[in-house]
Protein backbone atom coordinates (compact mmCIF):
# COMPACT_ATOMS: atom_id res chain seq x y z
CA UNK A 1 0.00 0.00 0.00
CA UNK A 2 1.36 3.17 -0.61
CA UNK A 3 2.04 5.41 2.31
CA UNK A 4 -0.37 8.53 2.33
CA UNK A 5 1.55 12.48 1.28
CA UNK A 6 0.91 13.52 4.65
CA UNK A 7 3.48 10.23 6.21
CA UNK A 8 5.83 11.20 3.11
CA UNK A 9 5.57 14.66 4.52
CA UNK A 10 6.60 13.29 8.05
CA UNK A 11 9.27 11.31 6.63
CA UNK A 12 10.85 14.82 5.04
CA UNK A 13 10.40 16.60 8.45
CA UNK A 14 12.99 14.32 9.36
CA UNK A 15 15.66 14.62 6.87
CA UNK A 16 18.01 17.83 8.01
CA UNK A 17 19.71 20.00 5.97
CA UNK A 18 23.29 19.33 4.46
CA UNK A 19 24.80 22.44 5.60
CA UNK A 20 22.50 23.38 8.54
CA UNK A 21 21.44 20.35 10.12
CA UNK A 22 20.04 21.72 12.90
CA UNK A 23 16.68 22.57 10.53
CA UNK A 24 15.06 20.01 8.57
CA UNK A 25 14.05 20.34 5.05
CA UNK A 26 11.13 21.17 5.32
CA UNK A 27 12.12 23.78 8.05
CA UNK A 28 14.17 25.58 5.07
CA UNK A 29 10.42 25.24 3.26
CA UNK A 30 12.20 23.80 -0.20
CA UNK A 31 9.72 21.22 -0.87
CA UNK A 32 7.02 22.54 -2.78
CA UNK A 33 5.18 19.56 -3.40
CA UNK A 34 4.43 16.00 -2.75
CA UNK A 35 2.44 14.04 -5.05
CA UNK A 36 1.48 10.17 -6.08
CA UNK A 37 1.41 10.03 -10.03
CA UNK A 38 0.64 6.37 -9.90
CA UNK A 39 3.20 4.29 -8.77
CA UNK A 40 5.38 6.88 -8.61
CA UNK A 41 6.50 9.86 -6.17
CA UNK A 42 6.95 13.23 -7.56
CA UNK A 43 8.62 15.35 -4.93
CA UNK A 44 9.17 18.60 -6.36
CA UNK A 45 12.08 21.14 -4.89
CA UNK A 46 13.15 24.57 -4.95
CA UNK A 47 16.94 25.70 -4.83
CA UNK A 48 17.91 28.05 -2.16
CA UNK A 49 20.63 29.44 -4.03
CA UNK A 50 21.13 28.93 -7.89
CA UNK A 51 24.88 28.12 -7.17
CA UNK A 52 24.10 26.24 -3.65
CA UNK A 53 26.76 23.37 -3.68
CA UNK A 54 24.08 21.53 -0.92
CA UNK A 55 21.35 21.16 -3.69
CA UNK A 56 22.66 17.87 -4.68
CA UNK A 57 23.30 16.57 -1.26
CA UNK A 58 19.87 17.69 -0.50
CA UNK A 59 18.37 15.85 -3.35
CA UNK A 60 20.35 12.69 -2.73
CA UNK A 61 19.18 12.86 0.75
CA UNK A 62 15.38 13.26 -0.07
CA UNK A 63 15.93 9.99 -1.85
CA UNK A 64 17.75 8.19 0.40
CA UNK A 65 15.42 8.92 3.30
CA UNK A 66 12.00 8.10 0.72
CA UNK A 67 13.70 4.81 -0.12
CA UNK A 68 14.22 3.74 3.58
CA UNK A 69 10.88 4.55 4.25
CA UNK A 70 9.89 1.92 1.38
CA UNK A 71 9.30 3.90 -1.48
CA UNK A 72 11.09 2.40 -4.36
CA UNK A 73 9.94 5.11 -7.39
CA UNK A 74 11.15 8.60 -6.35
CA UNK A 75 10.94 11.23 -9.24
CA UNK A 76 12.35 14.65 -7.86
CA UNK A 77 11.53 17.77 -9.80
CA UNK A 78 13.19 21.07 -9.90
CA UNK A 79 10.92 24.32 -9.87
CA UNK A 80 12.33 27.48 -10.41
CA UNK A 81 9.53 30.10 -10.10
CA UNK A 82 8.46 31.53 -7.41
CA UNK A 83 12.22 31.86 -6.45
CA UNK A 84 12.91 30.59 -3.16
CA UNK A 85 12.32 33.01 -0.12
CA UNK A 86 13.44 32.90 3.72
CA UNK A 87 9.66 33.77 4.26
CA UNK A 88 8.85 29.88 3.54
CA UNK A 89 11.11 29.17 6.09
CA UNK A 90 9.13 27.65 9.24
CA UNK A 91 8.35 29.24 12.20
CA UNK A 92 9.79 26.21 14.10
CA UNK A 93 12.84 26.50 11.89
CA UNK A 94 13.84 29.96 12.58
CA UNK A 95 13.43 28.59 16.65
CA UNK A 96 15.89 26.31 16.02
CA UNK A 97 17.90 28.16 13.51
CA UNK A 98 18.38 30.79 16.86
CA UNK A 99 18.71 28.04 19.51
CA UNK A 100 22.04 26.88 16.98
CA UNK A 101 23.17 29.86 16.88
CA UNK A 102 22.29 31.64 13.46
CA UNK A 103 20.11 34.61 13.91
CA UNK A 104 17.31 34.02 11.70
CA UNK A 105 16.31 36.42 8.46
CA UNK A 106 13.36 38.78 10.48
CA UNK A 107 14.53 42.06 8.17
CA UNK A 108 16.61 42.79 5.60
CA UNK A 109 18.11 45.00 7.58
CA UNK A 110 19.53 42.71 9.88
CA UNK A 111 19.33 40.46 13.07
CA UNK A 112 17.05 41.77 15.30
CA UNK A 113 19.12 39.93 18.51
CA UNK A 114 22.24 38.50 18.93
CA UNK A 115 21.16 34.53 19.06
CA UNK A 116 23.90 33.94 22.01
CA UNK A 117 22.77 36.49 24.36
CA UNK A 118 19.93 38.53 22.97
CA UNK A 119 21.93 41.78 22.62
CA UNK A 120 20.63 44.35 20.44
CA UNK A 121 23.71 46.24 19.68
CA UNK A 122 25.03 44.61 16.59
CA UNK A 123 27.37 45.27 13.42
CA UNK A 124 27.77 43.17 10.15
CA UNK A 125 31.09 42.16 9.09
CA UNK A 126 30.21 40.88 5.74
CA UNK A 127 27.63 40.70 3.73
CA UNK A 128 28.60 37.01 2.88
CA UNK A 129 29.62 34.10 5.17
CA UNK A 130 30.24 30.43 5.28
CA UNK A 131 27.20 29.28 3.55
CA UNK A 132 25.07 30.88 0.14
CA UNK A 133 22.54 31.76 3.03
CA UNK A 134 24.50 33.22 5.86
CA UNK A 135 25.83 36.59 6.46
CA UNK A 136 28.43 37.26 9.71
CA UNK A 137 27.68 39.67 12.09
CA UNK A 138 29.35 40.45 15.47
CA UNK A 139 27.27 41.60 19.03
CA UNK A 140 28.65 44.64 20.67
CA UNK A 141 27.43 43.42 23.84
CA UNK A 142 28.85 39.90 24.31
CA UNK A 143 31.84 40.61 21.61
CA UNK A 144 30.69 36.81 20.06
CA UNK A 145 30.50 36.79 15.84
CA UNK A 146 27.58 34.84 14.93
CA UNK A 147 25.94 33.94 11.53
CA UNK A 148 22.88 35.25 10.52
CA UNK A 149 20.39 33.82 7.93
CA UNK A 150 20.04 36.44 5.44
CA UNK A 151 16.48 37.39 4.29
CA UNK A 152 15.99 36.45 0.35
CA UNK B 1 21.19 30.28 -35.50
CA UNK B 2 17.95 30.68 -32.73
CA UNK B 3 18.42 33.94 -31.47
CA UNK B 4 16.51 32.93 -28.15
CA UNK B 5 19.66 30.04 -27.80
CA UNK B 6 22.13 33.18 -28.27
CA UNK B 7 20.60 34.82 -25.83
CA UNK B 8 21.01 32.32 -23.20
CA UNK B 9 24.63 32.37 -24.38
CA UNK B 10 25.41 35.49 -24.13
CA UNK B 11 23.76 35.62 -20.51
CA UNK B 12 25.33 31.84 -19.24
CA UNK B 13 28.89 33.12 -20.88
CA UNK B 14 28.87 36.09 -19.27
CA UNK B 15 28.45 34.56 -15.76
CA UNK B 16 30.49 31.40 -16.19
CA UNK B 17 33.74 33.96 -17.26
CA UNK B 18 33.06 36.08 -15.03
CA UNK B 19 32.21 33.44 -12.13
CA UNK B 20 35.70 31.91 -13.00
CA UNK B 21 37.69 35.80 -12.92
CA UNK B 22 36.14 35.86 -9.58
CA UNK B 23 37.13 31.92 -8.25
CA UNK B 24 40.51 32.90 -8.95
CA UNK B 25 40.71 35.12 -6.12
CA UNK B 26 39.73 31.91 -3.85
CA UNK B 27 42.54 31.33 -0.72
CA UNK B 28 43.93 35.25 -2.15
CA UNK B 29 41.86 38.06 -1.10
CA UNK B 30 43.32 40.58 1.21
CA UNK B 31 41.01 39.20 4.28
CA UNK B 32 39.36 36.45 5.34
CA UNK B 33 35.54 38.09 4.75
CA UNK B 34 36.62 39.33 1.34
CA UNK B 35 37.60 35.97 0.76
CA UNK B 36 34.53 33.98 1.39
CA UNK B 37 32.62 36.73 -0.09
CA UNK B 38 34.67 36.52 -3.39
CA UNK B 39 34.27 32.64 -3.15
CA UNK B 40 29.77 33.10 -2.77
CA UNK B 41 29.63 36.01 -5.28
CA UNK B 42 31.48 32.94 -7.72
CA UNK B 43 29.26 30.23 -6.59
CA UNK B 44 26.39 32.16 -7.29
CA UNK B 45 27.54 32.93 -11.34
CA UNK B 46 28.22 29.55 -12.12
CA UNK B 47 24.92 28.57 -10.93
CA UNK B 48 23.19 31.04 -13.02
CA UNK B 49 25.64 29.78 -15.65
CA UNK B 50 23.55 26.57 -14.87
CA UNK B 51 20.51 27.53 -15.76
CA UNK B 52 21.19 30.06 -18.29
CA UNK B 53 23.54 27.29 -20.40
CA UNK B 54 20.85 24.62 -19.34
CA UNK B 55 18.10 26.76 -20.91
CA UNK B 56 20.69 27.24 -23.90
CA UNK B 57 21.11 23.47 -24.31
CA UNK B 58 17.44 23.00 -24.09
CA UNK B 59 16.12 25.47 -26.59
CA UNK B 60 19.29 24.15 -29.04
CA UNK B 61 17.67 20.35 -28.81
CA UNK B 62 21.13 18.47 -29.95
CA UNK B 63 21.42 17.27 -26.73
CA UNK B 64 24.08 19.68 -25.00
CA UNK B 65 23.71 20.06 -21.27
CA UNK B 66 25.21 22.85 -19.17
CA UNK B 67 28.51 21.27 -18.77
CA UNK B 68 28.80 20.25 -22.45
CA UNK B 69 28.31 24.49 -23.30
CA UNK B 70 30.79 25.50 -20.52
CA UNK B 71 33.59 23.04 -21.49
CA UNK B 72 33.21 21.56 -25.02
CA UNK B 73 32.76 24.70 -26.82
CA UNK B 74 36.24 26.94 -28.32
CA UNK B 75 36.63 30.73 -27.50
CA UNK B 76 35.23 32.16 -30.88
CA UNK B 77 31.58 30.36 -29.76
CA UNK B 78 31.53 32.20 -26.55
CA UNK B 79 29.33 35.28 -26.23
CA UNK B 80 30.65 36.98 -23.21
CA UNK B 81 31.67 40.64 -23.67
CA UNK B 82 35.25 41.69 -23.09
CA UNK B 83 34.27 43.28 -19.93
CA UNK B 84 34.25 39.86 -17.65
CA UNK B 85 36.93 38.49 -19.88
CA UNK B 86 39.38 40.77 -18.38
CA UNK B 87 42.67 40.12 -15.66
CA UNK B 88 41.56 40.49 -12.20
CA UNK B 89 44.23 42.81 -11.37
CA UNK B 90 44.21 44.23 -7.92
CA UNK B 91 41.70 43.99 -5.19
CA UNK B 92 40.31 47.32 -6.34
CA UNK B 93 39.95 46.47 -10.06
CA UNK B 94 38.01 43.31 -9.41
CA UNK B 95 35.78 44.78 -7.50
CA UNK B 96 35.28 47.57 -9.76
CA UNK B 97 35.17 45.14 -12.93
CA UNK B 98 32.34 43.41 -10.47
CA UNK B 99 30.36 46.85 -10.05
CA UNK B 100 30.57 47.73 -13.78
CA UNK B 101 28.95 43.66 -14.52
CA UNK B 102 26.51 43.94 -11.41
CA UNK B 103 24.84 46.89 -12.19
CA UNK B 104 24.46 46.31 -15.73
CA UNK B 105 22.98 42.65 -14.67
CA UNK B 106 20.76 44.02 -11.71
CA UNK B 107 19.39 46.11 -14.45
CA UNK B 108 19.07 43.37 -17.07
CA UNK B 109 17.64 40.65 -14.88
CA UNK B 110 15.02 43.11 -13.29
CA UNK B 111 13.78 43.72 -17.49
CA UNK B 112 13.63 39.60 -17.81
CA UNK B 113 11.55 39.40 -15.08
CA UNK B 114 8.55 40.07 -17.39
CA UNK B 115 10.06 38.21 -19.73
CA UNK B 116 7.09 36.30 -22.37
CA UNK B 117 8.98 33.54 -21.83
CA UNK B 118 8.41 31.64 -18.79
CA UNK B 119 11.47 30.02 -18.50
CA UNK B 120 14.05 33.42 -18.82
CA UNK B 121 11.44 34.74 -16.22
CA UNK B 122 12.03 32.49 -13.72
CA UNK B 123 15.58 32.25 -14.17
CA UNK B 124 15.92 36.24 -13.49
CA UNK B 125 13.70 36.24 -10.79
CA UNK B 126 16.19 33.32 -9.21
CA UNK B 127 19.01 35.47 -10.23
CA UNK B 128 17.78 39.33 -9.21
CA UNK B 129 17.94 38.09 -6.10
CA UNK B 130 21.09 37.08 -5.71
CA UNK B 131 22.65 40.24 -7.80
CA UNK B 132 21.18 42.14 -5.14
CA UNK B 133 23.54 41.06 -2.84
CA UNK B 134 26.49 41.58 -5.42
CA UNK B 135 25.66 45.06 -6.32
CA UNK B 136 25.04 46.03 -2.78
CA UNK B 137 28.62 44.86 -1.78
CA UNK B 138 30.44 45.81 -4.87
CA UNK B 139 29.48 49.81 -4.62
CA UNK B 140 29.96 49.71 -1.79
CA UNK B 141 33.45 48.61 -1.71
CA UNK B 142 33.72 50.62 -5.17
CA UNK B 143 32.90 53.60 -2.90
CA UNK B 144 34.81 52.67 0.30
CA UNK B 145 38.13 52.84 -2.14
CA UNK B 146 37.33 55.61 -4.58
CA UNK B 147 36.72 57.61 -0.97
CA UNK B 148 39.49 56.22 1.01
CA UNK B 149 43.32 56.77 0.77
CA UNK B 150 45.64 58.85 -1.97
CA UNK B 151 46.41 55.14 -2.64
CA UNK B 152 43.04 53.49 -2.97
CA UNK B 153 41.48 56.25 -4.87
CA UNK B 154 44.15 56.49 -7.39
CA UNK B 155 44.21 52.88 -7.88
CA UNK B 156 40.48 52.66 -8.25
CA UNK B 157 41.08 55.80 -10.68
CA UNK B 158 43.31 53.49 -12.72
CA UNK B 159 40.78 50.68 -12.91
CA UNK B 160 37.69 52.86 -13.77
CA UNK B 161 40.26 54.57 -16.47
CA UNK B 162 41.44 50.88 -17.97
CA UNK B 163 37.97 48.89 -17.55
CA UNK B 164 35.44 51.87 -18.82
CA UNK B 165 36.08 51.29 -22.35
CA UNK B 166 34.76 47.68 -21.66
CA UNK B 167 30.98 48.99 -20.48
CA UNK B 168 29.90 49.87 -24.17
CA UNK B 169 29.54 46.30 -24.93
CA UNK B 170 27.06 45.56 -22.62
CA UNK B 171 24.67 47.72 -24.59
CA UNK B 172 25.41 46.75 -27.64
CA UNK B 173 22.07 45.88 -30.29
CA UNK B 174 22.44 44.15 -32.75
CA UNK B 175 20.05 41.45 -35.10
CA UNK B 176 19.67 39.05 -32.22
CA UNK B 177 18.70 41.61 -29.38
CA UNK B 178 16.29 42.91 -31.65
CA UNK B 179 14.58 39.22 -32.42
CA UNK B 180 14.27 38.54 -28.73
CA UNK B 181 12.90 41.79 -27.97
CA UNK B 182 10.45 41.58 -31.01
CA UNK B 183 9.69 38.32 -29.09
CA UNK B 184 8.89 39.98 -25.80
CA UNK B 185 11.88 37.73 -24.22
CA UNK B 186 14.38 40.57 -23.28
CA UNK B 187 14.85 44.09 -23.67
CA UNK B 188 17.03 45.85 -26.09
CA UNK B 189 20.15 46.52 -24.32
CA UNK B 190 20.60 50.23 -25.49
CA UNK B 191 17.20 51.03 -23.57
CA UNK B 192 18.97 50.03 -20.11
CA UNK B 193 22.01 52.60 -21.23
CA UNK B 194 20.17 55.78 -19.59
CA UNK B 195 18.83 53.96 -16.22
CA UNK B 196 22.55 52.43 -15.89
CA UNK B 197 24.54 55.97 -16.48
CA UNK B 198 22.50 57.75 -14.16
CA UNK B 199 23.29 55.04 -11.38
CA UNK B 200 27.11 54.65 -12.92
CA UNK B 201 27.35 58.51 -12.24
CA UNK B 202 25.69 58.65 -8.34
CA UNK B 203 28.68 55.70 -7.60
CA UNK B 204 31.16 57.36 -8.78
CA UNK B 205 30.08 60.68 -7.68
CA UNK B 206 29.92 59.04 -4.00
CA UNK B 207 33.39 57.49 -4.57
CA UNK B 208 34.88 60.35 -5.89
CA UNK B 209 35.77 58.89 -8.99
CA UNK B 210 35.67 60.17 -12.26
CA UNK B 211 33.85 58.96 -15.44
CA UNK B 212 35.85 58.70 -18.70
CA UNK B 213 34.93 61.18 -21.31
CA UNK B 214 35.19 59.02 -24.21
CA UNK B 215 32.13 56.70 -24.85
CA UNK B 216 34.42 54.16 -27.52
CA UNK B 217 34.28 50.99 -26.50
CA UNK B 218 35.90 47.79 -27.02
CA UNK B 219 33.44 45.18 -28.81
CA UNK B 220 33.46 41.78 -30.35
CA UNK B 221 32.90 39.31 -26.97
CA UNK B 222 28.81 38.79 -27.29
CA UNK B 223 28.86 38.29 -31.33
CA UNK B 224 32.28 36.07 -31.09
CA UNK B 225 34.06 38.24 -33.90
CA UNK B 226 37.22 39.27 -31.67
CA UNK B 227 37.16 38.03 -28.11
CA UNK B 228 40.33 38.89 -25.95
CA UNK B 229 43.60 37.16 -26.03
CA UNK B 230 42.68 36.42 -22.29
CA UNK B 231 39.58 34.60 -22.86
CA UNK B 232 41.67 31.83 -24.51
CA UNK B 233 43.93 31.62 -21.31
CA UNK B 234 41.40 31.29 -19.34
CA UNK B 235 39.33 28.83 -21.01
CA UNK B 236 42.43 26.22 -21.09
CA UNK B 237 42.55 26.24 -17.24
CA UNK B 238 38.92 25.72 -16.94
CA UNK B 239 38.45 23.33 -19.59
CA UNK B 240 41.38 21.31 -18.87
CA UNK B 241 39.95 18.44 -17.11
CA UNK B 242 36.87 17.63 -19.53
CA UNK B 243 38.80 17.74 -22.91
CA UNK B 244 41.74 15.44 -21.33
CA UNK B 245 38.96 12.97 -19.62
CA UNK B 246 35.86 13.79 -21.97
CA UNK B 247 33.07 12.57 -19.36
CA UNK B 248 34.87 11.97 -16.25
CA UNK B 249 32.86 12.38 -13.32
CA UNK B 250 33.19 12.20 -9.58
ZN1 LIG C 1 25.67 38.92 22.13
Amino acid sequence: MQPSVADIWAVLDGVPDPEIPAISLTDLGIIREVAWEGEVLEVTVTPTYSGCPATSFINRAIEEALHDAGIAKVALKRQLSPPWTTDWLTEGGKRKLEAYGIAPPTSPKGPERCPHCGGADLERISAFGSTPCKAQWRCRDCLEPFDHFKCI
Amino acid sequence: MDPLFEFCLRMGDNTLVLGHRVSQWCGHAPVVEEDIALANTALDLIGQTQLWLGLAGEVEGKGRDADALAFRRDAWDFRSVLLVEQPNGDFGNTLLRQYLFDEWQALMLAALKRSTDTRVAAIAAKAAKEVAYHVERSRGTVVGLGDGTAESHAKMQAALDRLYPFVGELFATDATDEAVAEAGIAPLPSDLRAAYDAALAATMAEATLTIPDSRWTHAGGRDGSRHSEHLGHLLTEMQWLQRAYPDATW
